[in-house]
């Protein structure tokens, strides 16, 4: 974990209301695996207070990238910094995917801006198989995995059959799994809870092993406010996990899916 | 004028610190999060997150959300209890050479007595600080700090099981904080600290729904500090122990208010999620300001108020 001032390099729109913000920084770039994440200052002063979490969705030697969807204040002002400008960037934090062993095949499922941390996970895998499924909301929130290294085999679904098919992705996993459930798999999940909640559900139902990466609310990032917490599955050892710590990519069976909406 | 390094040591009654900057209850865990980022032994003390005597799972989320120039949080005082602390995180504290300050936490007013107890004679713990204050959570915290005479009780079963100096934290959430002060110095304590954060509300418009599962939580952050700067200088006026001060500090400028109105040493808080180095920058700023000004020493400018 380190505190960096670092430069800005690239900020520019990929798609409806979701930019690609790169920052110049060997060190980290070096550091970060796939599935963690880093706490951005998105301006100094106290108004937003806090850092916002974002997810690697890509490195390369001398620069890591984020992806943002504009949702509120903290990254309605990202889109108007400039490159060159430099912020605050605490990283990197939380735990990673780790690679499937060989022989697994990897599965990834990515949700509107949940593609961010599989897109990472993709390109460091670029010279495996493995099956990308994403969804999104419109053809308009689509983010194209050629403007990033990566990803060869994707399967699209849009809510409103604006383009691949028409439906949500947990439908083209449920088609994948029906033809290849006797494959060694392993899935790779990040997106809105309840496509996760199913994404989690299917795995357990098939017993194929499951990591999914969660997003919660938190202040530090690095498990000192513990305010960031999910509901552990009951029967274990903890109550809570924390996300920020723990996670943010946990076991499919490590969460109590019943209170996850 | 002198630029000599200004004397930092800070005496807080019978707790001597090198300098008067501390880091706020559950705002730096157990200090061993920090300790990749920085020295803790620069700080005057890590006061760590709330201890009960056994571990707490806390509040169901969402525990915290950004309101403006602030945060609420129902964390529901989580934190692994008192083995756990002594067994696993005080040892590797002590390695860092920072002096510690147990905060203590407990459900029932014998519960302080045993986590007094239980770090009894304890080395490497420094002081006590009594939270009376939390208001998250419904079978105690703020009922004990909003009543003069519960808090007194507390204070006074604290310092009858303890051979360490005892702070007592105040709650910010009374008609009085004099009145709660003057109590608990009366009941023995050696110092006071003030704020906690103060019980606040956020609503999701869309849903109607509380941003909080616990409903309401503590409000914290610069959202705060006038509130917290005026109850240090009615407590600093009225008590004859030391106040530590803290409430929405963000950096040195901030805190020099405390010191101003009369507070002998400062916590740093919300600001370590946002700048995990806060309190070094406080410290190094009141330094600056004490060269640039030609103070020779911090206690000089405490409660130096021109009115």
């Amino acid at each position: 974990m380190m505190d960096r001032c670092l430069e800005i390099v690239s900020n520019r729109p990929v798609c409806r209301d979701t930019w690609i913000m790169g920052f110049r920084s060997p060190e980290l770039a070096s550091a970060t695996k796939p599935g963690q994440f880093v706490m951005i200052k998105v301006r100094p002063g106290i108004e937003p207070l806090l850092r916002r979490p974002f997810s690697v969705c890509g490195a390369d030697e001398e620069h890591i990238n984020i992806l943002y969807r504009v949702v509120g204040k903290g990254t309605e002002i990202m889109t108007t910094i400039q490159a060159g400008v430099s912020l605050p960037v605490l990283g990197p934090l939380g735990n990673d995917f780790a690679e499937p062993a060989e022989g697994e095949m990897p599965v990834l499922v990515g949700g509107g801006i949940g593609v961010a941390p599989l897109l990472f996970l993709a390109q460091s895998m670029a010279n495996r198989r493995l099956e990308f499924m994403m969804g999104f909301r419109t053809a308009g929130e689509i983010i194209r995995a050629d403007d990033f290294q990566g990803p060869n085999t994707i399967s699209l679904a849009t809510d409103d059959g604006s383009e691949g098919h028409h439906g949500f992705v947990t439908d083209l996993l449920q088609h994948f799994l029906e033809k290849h459930k006797k494959l060694p798999l392993k899935i790779f999940a990040c997106g809105p809870r309840p496509m996760l909640r199913k994404v989690a559900e299917t795995a357990l139902f098939h017993g194929i092993p499951c990591r999914v990466s969660l997003e919660a609310a938190m202040a530090c990032g690095f498990g000192v406010c513990q305010g960031c917490v999910v509901k552990a599955s009951p029967g274990g050892p903890h109550t809570y996990r924390y996300v920020c710590q723990e996670g943010p990519v946990f076991d499919a069976e490590a969460v109590d899916w019943s209170k996850f909406s | 004028m002198s630029s000599c390094i200004p004397d930092m040591t800070t005496k807080l009654g019978p707790l001597e610190l090198k300098n008067p900057v501390m880091t706020a209850s559950g705002t730096f865990g157990y200090g061993l999060e920090y300790s990749s980022l920085m020295n803790l032994d620069l700080l005057g003390a890590v006061v760590v997150k709330g201890l009960s005597l056994k571990p707490m799972a806390g509040n169901p989320p969402p525990r915290i959300v950004e309101t403006a120039c602030g945060m609420l949080n129902a964390i529901g005082l989580a934190n692994v209890g008192i083995e756990s602390f002594l067994r696993d995180k005080l040892p590797a504290l002590r390695k860092t050479g920072a002096k510690v300050i147990a905060n203590i936490y407990g459900h029932h007013i014998d519960e302080y007595g045993e986590l007094a107890g239980a770090l009894k004679g304890v080395e490497g713990v420094h002081a006590l600080e009594v939270n009376v204050s939390c208001p998250n959570v419904e079978c105690g915290g703020m009922s004990f700090g909003v009543d003069p005479a519960i808090a007194a009780g507390v204070t006074q079963r604290v310092v009858r099981n303890t051979d360490k100096p005892v702070i007592v934290k105040l709650s910010p959430n009374v008609t009085d904080i004099k009145l709660v002060a003057k109590a608990v110095e009366g009941a023995g304590a050696d110092i006071v600290s003030l704020i906690n954060t103060i019980t606040g509300m956020a609503v999701d418009v869309e849903t109607r729904a509380p941003k909080l599962a616990n409903v309401v939580g503590g409000l914290s952050g610069p959202a705060i500090k006038p509130v917290a700067v005026h109850m240090v200088y009615q407590v600093a006026r009225t008590v004859k122990i030391p106040v530590i001060g803290m409430g929405g500090i963000m950096d040195w400028r901030d805190a020099l208010e405390f010191f101003i109105v009369g507070a002998r040493a400062v916590e740093i808080g919300t600001a370590n999620f946002v700048n995990p180095r806060a309190s070094l920058d406080v410290l190094d700023g009141l330094t600056r300001y004490c060269v640039d000004h030609g103070i020779g020493r911090i206690g000089d400018i405490v409660g130096s108020l021109k009115t």
